[in-house]
C-alpha cells in the first residue's frame, strides 16, 4: 500500500495542510490536489521547466520535487503571480510583447524570469537569454520573452519606488 | 476603425497568464479513473501471449485489456488512412491495440483503467507480454537493402511510389552545359509541442453518448475516426479540441490509437476516463518527420540559368501511413520552388520502417526539398564561378510572369500556381537587408582575427490556405453581443484574436462584444483541422463572409423595424440607427430579440430569421506564400560551435490580419528550423530502437540558440480569398536549415567540404575543421 504523510505549507500565502503519497511529485501534489493547474508538466523528467515554482522564493522544478518535500515551506505557483484580477507587471509585459503563444510553457517561464527579476534588477539581454536557458518554448522562439523580461527590468528600475514587492510567498 | 492589420492584443492571454488556462490535463470531470497503456519494448515481434492476472491484481485497477478482450472494439481493427492515394501498394496503418505482430518500439499492447494514473502506470509495468522476435528494419537503407520485411506477411518495404515532374529532364541534361549532382541527407525531428497528447471521453449518464475531449488539432477527424472504427453514429460521440492546445505543429492533426481507445474505455466502464501522454511516449508514439535521402542532379547552362532537376527521394514513412503519402508529395512539389526551371523530373519511394509513423511536422516535407534545390543551386554556383546570389538572381521567376503555373498538380489535387508576389524584389530586400555585398569583406576581416564567418541563403515558396473549407457561424445573441463559432481548433495560433477582429470589423463593433467558440463537433458539423497555413485563409475567410452576411441582416432587419430604406441605415458600436439621426435606433441586443420571433407572428417585413449565419469559404486552389532567409554565422574553432549572428528573414504572406501574430509565428518557426539545422536528431540503433526519449538526449533549442530574426515585410495580396491572406505559420521554418548549412559550409570553405546533411553538430564541424572531410553521417 501507498505511504501517507501528512505536510504543512503555504501555498501562494494560504495555509494548507494535507495528506499525501510519499511518492506524490510537487507538481502533481499542486495540480491534482491543490488543482493549482497553471503549474504544467512538460517532460517530468526536469529538462523543460514547465513546472517551475517558488519554493522559499528559489525557483525550482514541481516534477523533480516530492510534496513532502515541501513540508513548512512556502510555496508559490503562476496562480500567485498577479493581484487579483490586475497583471503583474511581468505578466503585462508578457502580453504586450507576445511572449506566449499557445501558453503552455508560460507559468514556468514565468516563474523562473520572475524569481531571476528577483535578483537582478538591470539585466541585459544576455543576462536575460542566459537565464531563460531552462525554460524550453516550442511555440515563440524566446525572442518576445527575453524582450518582455528586459522590460519589466527597465520599469522596475524605473518606477522603483512603487514596484510592487516579489513577496505573496510568505518567505 | 479597423482591427484588420493591427497589433490587436491577444485575448487568450489574461488567463494563460495566470495559470487559469484549460489545457487537457486540467480537466478533471468527477470520477473520473486514468488509463496508462503497456507499449511494446520491441521494434518488431509477434506476440505470443499476454498475461494480465498480475496487472488487475493491482489494489486501484478497475480494468485491463488487449486488442482481443476489450468490449467495443472490433477484432481485427484498424486506424483509418486519412488521405488515401492510388499510388499507396501497402496501405498499412496501426490498430489501436497491437493485433498480433509489433511494428514499433512503443506500440500499444494492452491498456490499464485505475483509479489515478499512477496506480495506472504501476499495473502496466506488470502486463506480462511475451514475444517472438523478428527482424527490425531501423532506417531507409536497411529498408531497402536489408532484405526483410517491417511487416512480417510483406514481401518488401516499399509502401509507395511515385514520380512527379514536367518537362524533358533528358533533353535538359543532354544539352546541358553544367551538372551537378549530390546526395543529401536532411534530418527532421518531431513536433514537440510543450504539451503532450491526452484524451478524456465522458460517457453521458444512460451511456449512449460520449463527449471525447482530444488535445488534437483535427477534432473532427477525431470524431469521424471513433464513429468508424467503434461503430457509433454521429449523434452519440461530441469531439472538443480544449481552446488551450498546448501547440500541435503537425503531430496533433492525425488520429491515435488512444484517440480510439479512451472513448472506448469510457463506454465499456460508464466513468470519465482520461489518458496524458507523458514525454517518453510522446518519443515514442508520437509521429515525426525523420529522413529522407535525396539523390538528385541538376543541369544547368554556361549562364547559370537552370535547365532541368531530376533525381530520387526515399522517404521514411515509418511503420503504418496515416497520413498516406502526403508529406513526401508536398516534398516533391515544392522542388522548383521560386525558380524557372524548365524540366523536373522527381521518382519518390516510401518505405515501412519499424520506426514510428511520420507525418507533416510544422513545414511538412517542404524543408527538405528546399534543402535539396538551393544546396544544388551553391554547388552549381561554385561549378560555373557565379556568386550564390548571382545564380539566384538569373533564375527567379520575374514578377511580371505572375500568376506562374509551375506546371505540378498541388497535394489540394489543384495545378501549382504561384498567384502573386515580386520574388527578385524579394531576394534583393533580404541581400540589402543582411548586408551582403560587403559581407566578403567582414569575412576576410574576421579571418585576419582567426575568427570563421559564414553566410547562406535560401528561398521558398509555400502553398498555403488549401482547402476544401474550414467553416464559421456568427450569430448576434439577445444581450447584443456577438458568436464566432468555428471548426477550426488552436494551439497557439491567436484564433481567439484573429476570428474576433475579423468579425469585430465587419459589424463595427468593439472587439470584446464578439466571443470565439473553437474546435466543437457539436458547433460545427464539419471541419477538416489546423494544419497546413490554412486557417487565416479558410476560417478566417469563412468569419468575414458569415459577418458580413449577418450585417446585411442586421441592416434589412433595422430598416423594416425603422421603416426607412436600408440605404438610410447605419451601424455603429452595436446600434443601428437612421443615418444621422442620433438615438433614432435600436441596438444589435434588440434587433436579436425581433429576429428570434414572437410566437405566431408573422417576421417584420418579410425578413429572415435569426440575426446568424455561416459560412464554408472554400477556395478554389491553394495561394502560395514565399520569403528569402540569410544566415550569417560564426564558429568557434575550438568547438565547433555555431552562432547566428544576424538572421534576416524576407517574409511575404499577402495581407496582415494581426502583424504581433505574424511576427510570432515567424521568430517561433525559425526556432524549429534553427532546431532542425543544428540540434534536433531523433535516433533509432540497428535494432530500431528509440536512443533518444528524453530532452536530455534531444535538444531542442533553447534561448541562446535562437537568433533574433530580423524580418523584412513585404506584402503581394492574392485574390484566391476576400481578405487578401495567405498562411504565415511555417515560413519561419521553411528554409531555415538550407540557410544555416549553407553558411556554414561557406565559413568552413577553407576545407572543400559540402555539407548536404542536416543536423550539424559542433562536433562534426570540429572534425570537418580538423580533417577537411565531411563526419560520418547517420541517415
Ligand atoms: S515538467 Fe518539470 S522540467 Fe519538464
Ligand atoms: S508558448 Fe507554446 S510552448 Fe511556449
Amino acid at each position: 500500500m501507498a505511504t501517507t504523510r501528512q505536510i504543512d505549507c503555504t501555498v501562494n500565502g494560504e495555509p494548507v495542510t494535507a495528506t499525501v503519497e510519499t511518492r506524490l511529485t510537487l507538481a502533481d501534489f499542486l495540480r491534482d490536489q491543490l488543482t493549482l493547474t497553471g503549474t504544467h508538466l512538460g517532460c517530468e523528467h526536469g529538462v523543460c521547466g514547465a513546472c517551475t515554482v517558488h519554493v522559499d522564493g528559489a525557483a525550482v522544478r514541481g516534477c523533480l520535487m516530492l510534496a513532502v518535500q515541501v513540508d513548512g515551506s512556502a510555496v508559490r505557483t503562476v496562480e500567485g503571480l498577479s493581484d487579483g484580477d490586475a497583471l503583474s507587471p511581468l505578466q503585462q509585459a508578457f502580453r504586450e510583447n507576445h511572449a506566449l503563444q499557445c501558453g503552455f510553457c508560460t507559468p514556468g517561464v514565468l516563474m523562473s524570469m520572475q524569481s531571476f527579476l528577483d535578483e537582478h534588477t538591470n539585466p541585459t539581454a544576455n543576462d536575460v537569454t542566459e537565464a531563460l536557458s531552462g525554460n524550453l518554448c516550442r511555440c515563440t522562439g524566446y525572442a518576445a520573452v527575453v524582450a518582455a523580461t528586459l522590460q519589466t527590468a527597465r520599469d522596475g528600475v524605473e518606477h522603483h519606488d512603487q514596484s510592487p514587492t516579489s513577496g505573496g510567498n510568505g518567505s | 476603425m479597423s482591427y484588420f492589420g493591427n497589433r490587436v492584443q491577444r485575448r487568450e492571454d489574461p488567463a494563460l497568464l495566470t495559470g487559469h488556462g484549460r489545457f487537457i490535463a486540467d480537466h478533471q470531470p468527477p470520477g473520473t479513473v486514468h488509463a496508462a497503456f503497456t507499449r511494446s519494448p520491441l521494434a518488431h515481434a509477434r506476440i505470443r501471449s499476454v498475461d494480465l492476472s498480475a496487472a488487475r491484481a493491482v489494489p486501484g485497477v478497475l480494468a485491463v485489456y488487449t486488442h482481443d478482450d476489450l468490449p467495443g472494439l472490433p477484432k481485427g481493427a484498424r486506424l483509418p488512412l486519412h488521405v488515401p492515394n492510388a499510388a499507396i501498394t501497402k496501405p498499412h496503418t496501426q490498430a489501436p491495440l497491437a493485433d498480433g505482430e509489433v511494428c514499433f518500439a512503443g506500440e500499444a499492447v494492452a491498456v490499464v483503467v485505475a483509479e489515478n494514473s499512477y496506480v495506472a502506470e504501476d499495473a502496466a509495468a506488470l502486463v506480462a507480454v511475451e514475444y517472438d522476435d523478428l527482424p527490425p528494419v531501423s532506417d531507409i537503407e536497411s529498408a531497402l537493402n536489408g532484405g526483410h520485411p517491417s511487416h512480417a506477411d510483406d514481401a518488401d518495404n516499399v509502401a509507395a511510389q511515385l514520380t512527379v515532374g514536367y518537362g524533358d529532364v533528358d533533353t535538359a541534361f543532354a544539352e546541358a552545359a553544367h551538372v551537378v549532382q549530390a546526395t543529401l541527407k536532411p534530418h527532421r525531428g518531431g513536433g514537440h509541442a510543450m504539451e503532450c497528447r491526452g484524451v478524456l471521453a465522458q460517457p453521458d449518464a444512460d451511456g449512449h453518448n460520449l463527449t471525447v475531449r482530444s488535445g488534437t488539432q483535427a477534432p473532427h477527424l477525431v470524431k469521424r475516426s471513433i464513429m468508424d472504427v467503434l461503430g457509433l453514429s454521429g449523434d452519440q460521440v461530441r469531439v472538443i479540441a480544449p481552446p488551450d492546445v498546448g501547440g500541435g505543429f503537425g503531430p496533433k492533426a492525425i488520429v491515435y490509437p488512444e484517440d480510439i481507445i479512451v472513448p472506448a474505455l469510457a463506454r465499456a466502464l460508464g466513468r470519465p476516463v482520461k489518458w496524458i501522454e507523458d514525454r517518453r511516449e510522446h518519443f515514442l508514439c508520437t509521429t515525426q518527420e525523420r529522413d529522407q535521402i535525396w539523390t538528385v542532379e541538376m543541369a544547368l547552362n554556361g549562364d547559370g540559368t537552370l535547365r532541368g532537376l531530376r533525381g530520387t527521394m526515399a522517404h521514411d514513412s515509418g511503420a503504418y501511413l496515416p497520413w498516406g503519402v502526403i508529406m513526401p508529395y508536398i516534398s516533391a512539389t515544392t522542388t522548383p520552388g521560386p525558380y524557372v526551371l524548365p524540366a523536373y523530373q522527381l521518382h519518390v519511394t516510401c518505405v515501412l520502417t519499424n520506426t514510428v509513423p511520420t507525418t507533416p511536422v510544422r513545414g511538412a516535407g517542404r524543408p527538405q526539398a528546399v534543402f535539396a534545390i538551393e544546396r544544388l543551386l551553391d554547388q552549381a554556383a561554385d561549378q560555373i564561378g557565379l556568386d550564390r546570389a548571382d545564380i539566384r538572381r538569373r533564375n527567379l521567376i520575374p514578377a511580371d510572369q505572375m500568376p506562374y503555373e509551375v506546371g505540378l498538380t498541388y497535394r489540394d489535387g489543384s495545378p501549382v500556381i504561384y498567384d502573386s508576389g515580386d520574388y527578385p524584389a524579394t531576394l534583393e530586400a533580404g541581400l540589402e537587408r543582411a548586408e551582403y555585398t560587403s559581407f566578403a569583406e567582414r569575412q576576410r576581416a574576421g579571418r585576419a582575427e582567426g575568427r570563421l564567418l559564414g553566410i547562406g541563403m535560401a528561398f521558398y515558396v509555400e502553398g498555403t490556405g488549401l482547402g476544401p473549407f474550414e467553416g464559421a457561424a456568427v450569430r448576434v445573441q439577445q444581450d447584443g453581443r456577438i458568436v464566432v463559432q468555428t471548426s477550426a481548433a488552436p494551439q497557439g495560433q491567436s484564433h481567439q484574436t484573429v476570428l474576433a477582429q475579423l468579425a469585430a470589423d465587419q459589424l463595427g463593433v468593439d472587439i470584446d462584444q464578439v466571443s470565439v467558440v473553437t474546435g466543437d463537433t457539436a458547433t460545427m458539423p464539419i471541419g477538416i483541422g489546423t494544419f497546413a497555413s490554412r486557417i487565416a485563409v479558410n476560417a478566417g475567410s469563412s468569419v468575414h463572409v458569415a459577418a458580413r452576411e449577418v450585417r446585411q441582416k442586421i441592416v434589412d432587419l433595422a430598416a423594416a423595424v425603422l421603416e426607412v430604406d436600408a440605404k438610410d441605415v447605419e451601424l455603429a458600436d452595436g446600434e443601428v440607427q437612421v443615418a444621422g439621426v442620433p438615438g433614432s435606433g435600436r441596438t444589435f441586443g434588440e434587433l436579436a430579440r425581433i429576429a428570434q420571433g414572437m410566437p405566431g407572428f408573422s417576421m417584420p417585413g418579410g425578413t429572415a430569421p435569426g440575426l446568424m449565419a455561416d459560412s464554408y469559404f472554400s477556395p478554389k486552389r491553394s495561394t502560395y506564400a514565399h520569403g528569402f532567409h540569410v544566415a550569417e554565422i560564426e564558429i568557434d574553432p575550438e568547438t565547433g560551435a555555431v552562432d547566428i549572428i544576424h538572421y534576416v528573414v524576407v517574409h511575404d504572406c499577402g495581407k496582415v490580419i494581426n502583424p504581433m501574430v505574424v511576427d510570432g509565428q515567424v521568430q517561433g518557426g525559425l526556432a524549429h528550423g534553427v532546431g532542425n539545422a543544428l540540434l534536433e536528431v531523433m535516433r533509432y540503433d540497428t535494432s530500431a530502437q528509440p536512443t533518444t526519449t528524453t530532452f536530455a538526449d534531444y535538444l531542442l533549442p533553447e534561448a541562446a540558440d535562437v537568433p533574433v530574426a530580423d524580418v523584412v515585410h513585404l506584402e503581394s495580396p492574392t485574390d484566391l480569398n476576400p481578405l487578401g491572406i495567405k498562411g504565415a505559420g511555417e515560413g519561419g521554418t521553411i528554409p531555415a536549415a538550407a540557410a544555416v548549412i549553407a553558411a556554414i559550409e561557406n565559413a568552413v570553405a577553407e576545407t572543400g567540404v559540402r555539407i548536404n546533411h542536416h543536423p550539424v553538430t559542433p562536433a562534426e564541424i570540429h572534425h570537418i575543421l580538423h580533417t577537411a572531410a565531411p563526419a560520418e553521417v547517420s541517415a
